[in-house]
């Protein structure tokens, strides 16, 4: 069979967080550090909303864009968050999971080898859903140093006559680096320069801490009208199995989108539709009250890697810490593996979002902090075993005996 | 200062090098802030809650509903204050509404309860009437709920 599949599917390599899933799945009593998704339910007065849409009987199709009532309540709710304007009616859809709607816009956007760039370490899906839309994916790679900022300098020599769009995803799975605007005024010129499209996935743009307030790219001069605006509501409101995405563009590729959409999917669910509408009109306070959950937990593990001697940029956005694990001698995957086998703690190898993460492991804080106090005292005995390099600009801080004494 | 005190009031046993981790301070402001909370009353005291239905079965609390005649010059105050002073009492509370009191007690046994209502609560002169109602089940606790929402089933690993 292996011979019938189409080439450009079979030559997607397997997933690096798949291999560690299995791993950590079959071991008892680990915590995992490595999980991408609120440890919160979704708050209940969201949920109850998805009951009462089933209580009165709302189980048919909505409109392949979505319920008129949620693309109104995105177009409220971006012009609130955002200082976005866009009309409801033809400049929104909704789609399952923001990874449906960058599904959608490559294949409406893409002809066959046109080129994408994307910044990596990053999320698992850019690359292969470029190649499955049949457009080449370019990686730029961002740095520790920059902060995991994207520089438009890097940005610029990978640029070529075939380049049609380029991906963004700040706040950033997995380094949590966030773009002020001084960061994004050159990669928007580059953009307005080279005529290339934005698709900005920034569902986590409500996770922003230390008082970083998010800016989309969208918001920046001449950018509104060549921007895809891709947003969510898995990760700022715990929805991620209600599957609800958005994508926010020009009517012409809104409607290109929807072509796709209305073949492949028809509509995203009913009963989560409503509860999106309730998340947006009433959930600002229930956001604020897991950000600032986030946000403690963050301060945390930032503090635990730096008494580790383990440097740990301070992560603005998202709810990732990128550690720098170099000074191991270790690679992330020797290290991951190693934590996990002998001290029963998750993490995901830096590798597992494209080489450069390479010397990195994510560690997720959307666990409890009871979990995560657990899980770092064991880290810090892991860490004070090892032989140690000396790496300079590597913060040393308290030895690991009294961090242990302390934790 | 507001999430310091959120922090206390849900573990007040963290400990300040936790507390300082949180709030990226260092221990030594981290203190000097709790030290201040203290002298300023802030903070009245540290307890530990206690289930203590876990300790004694027979455990047993009630809400009391108090009807009582104001006085002149010191309305419900003087009253409330003896009714509060008694060691059953867990709380009590000035209500709007068709009662002026409602008193929580806790005691050992529903007869202990009783014969506090009888003896000490209802005798007092300016009580008029009193009306007793029992907890059968708690599901919530000081902002905590007691039955659990949902089991955690989330994938060990995800991207």
């Amino acid at each position: 069979m292996e011979d019938k599949i189409a080439t450009h599917v079979r030559d997607i390599p397997r997933s690096g967080i798949r291999d560690f899933f299995e791993i950590v799945q079959s071991m008892h009593d680990v915590i995992s550090l490595g999980i991408g998704e609120p440890d919160f339910v979704t708050p209940w007065h969201i949920r109850e909303a998805a009951l009462f849409s089933l209580e009165k009987g709302r189980t048919g199709y909505t409109s392949n864009l979505g319920l008129p009532k949620l693309r109104e309540a995105i177009a409220d709710y971006v012009a609130r968050k955002f200082h976005l304007q866009y009309h409801a009616p033809s400049e929104v859809l909704v789609s399952v999971g923001v990874s449906e709607a960058i599904d959608l816009a490559m294949r409406a956007l893409l002809n066959p080898g046109e080129e994408v760039l994307f910044h990596e370490p990053c999320y698992v899906s850019y690359g292969p859903s470029i190649t499955l839309a049949h457009g080449k994916a370019v990686s730029i790679p961002v740095h520790e140093k920059d902060n995991f900022q994207l520089r438009a300098d890097e940005m610029a020599k990978r640029i070529t006559p075939k380049t049609k769009a380029l991906l963004l995803n700040f706040p950033t799975n997995p380094t949590g680096a966030t773009m002020p605007r001084e960061a994004l005024e050159p990669i928007a010129a580059l953009c307005l320069k080279h005529d290339l499209i934005v698709l900005s996935d920034e569902i986590y743009a409500e996770l922003t801490y230390d008082g970083a307030a998010h800016v989309s790219i969208a918001t920046l001069p001449g950018m509104r009208e060549r921007t895809v605006l891709l947003h969510g509501l898995s990760k700022g409101w715990a929805m991620t199995g209600f599957r609800i995405g958005y994508a926010c563009a020009p009517a012409p590729l809104i409607e290109a989108m929807m072509k796709i959409h209305q073949y492949a999917i028809l509509c995203a669910p009913t009963m989560t539709q409503y509860a999106a509408v309730e998340a947006l009109e009433n959930g600002d306070a229930a956001v604020a009250q897991m950000r600032g959950q986030y946000e403690l937990r963050r301060n945390y593990i930032v503090s635990a890697f730096h008494e580790m001697g383990i440097p740990c940029p301070t992560p603005r956005g998202a709810f990732y810490v990128f550690a720098d694990i170099r000074s191991t001698g270790l690679t992330s995957r020797e290290f991951s593996l190693r934590l996990l086998e002998d001290h029963k703690v998750a993490v995901v190898p830096g590798t597992a979002f494209g080489a450069d993460g390479e010397g990195f492991v994510r560690c997720s804080y959307a666990t409890s902090l009871a979990q995560i106090k657990i899980a770092l005292q064991r880290m810090a005995i892991f860490v004070a075993g090892l032989p140690r390099r000396a790496k300079p600009g590597g913060r040393r801080g308290a030895t690991p005996s009294l961090s242990l004494q302390v934790l | 200062m507001e999430t310091l005190l959120r922090l206390l009031q849900q573990d007040a046993n963290t400990s300040r090098e936790d507390l300082a981790r949180l709030l990226h301070l260092s221990v030594e402001e981290t203190n000097t802030r709790i030290a201040a909370l203290e002298k300023e009353g802030v903070i009245r005291g540290y307890q530990a809650i206690v289930d203590r239905e876990r300790l004694d079965k027979n455990t047993v609390t009630a809400f009391i509903e108090v009807r009582i005649t104001p006085e002149r010059g010191g309305g419900f105050d003087r009253i409330a204050q003896r009714i509060a002073k008694f060691d059953q009492v867990v709380s009590c509370y000035l209500i709007s509404g068709g009662y002026d009191l409602l008193v929580v007690v806790e005691g050992g046994s529903l007869r202990e309860v009783a014969s506090f209502v009888s003896e000490k609560l209802s005798t007092i002169e300016s009580v008029i009437s009193t009306a007793t109602h029992f907890r059968l089940k708690t599901y919530k606790e000081n902002g905590a709920l007691l039955t659990s929402d949902l089991p955690e089933d989330r994938l060990p690993v995800s991207p």
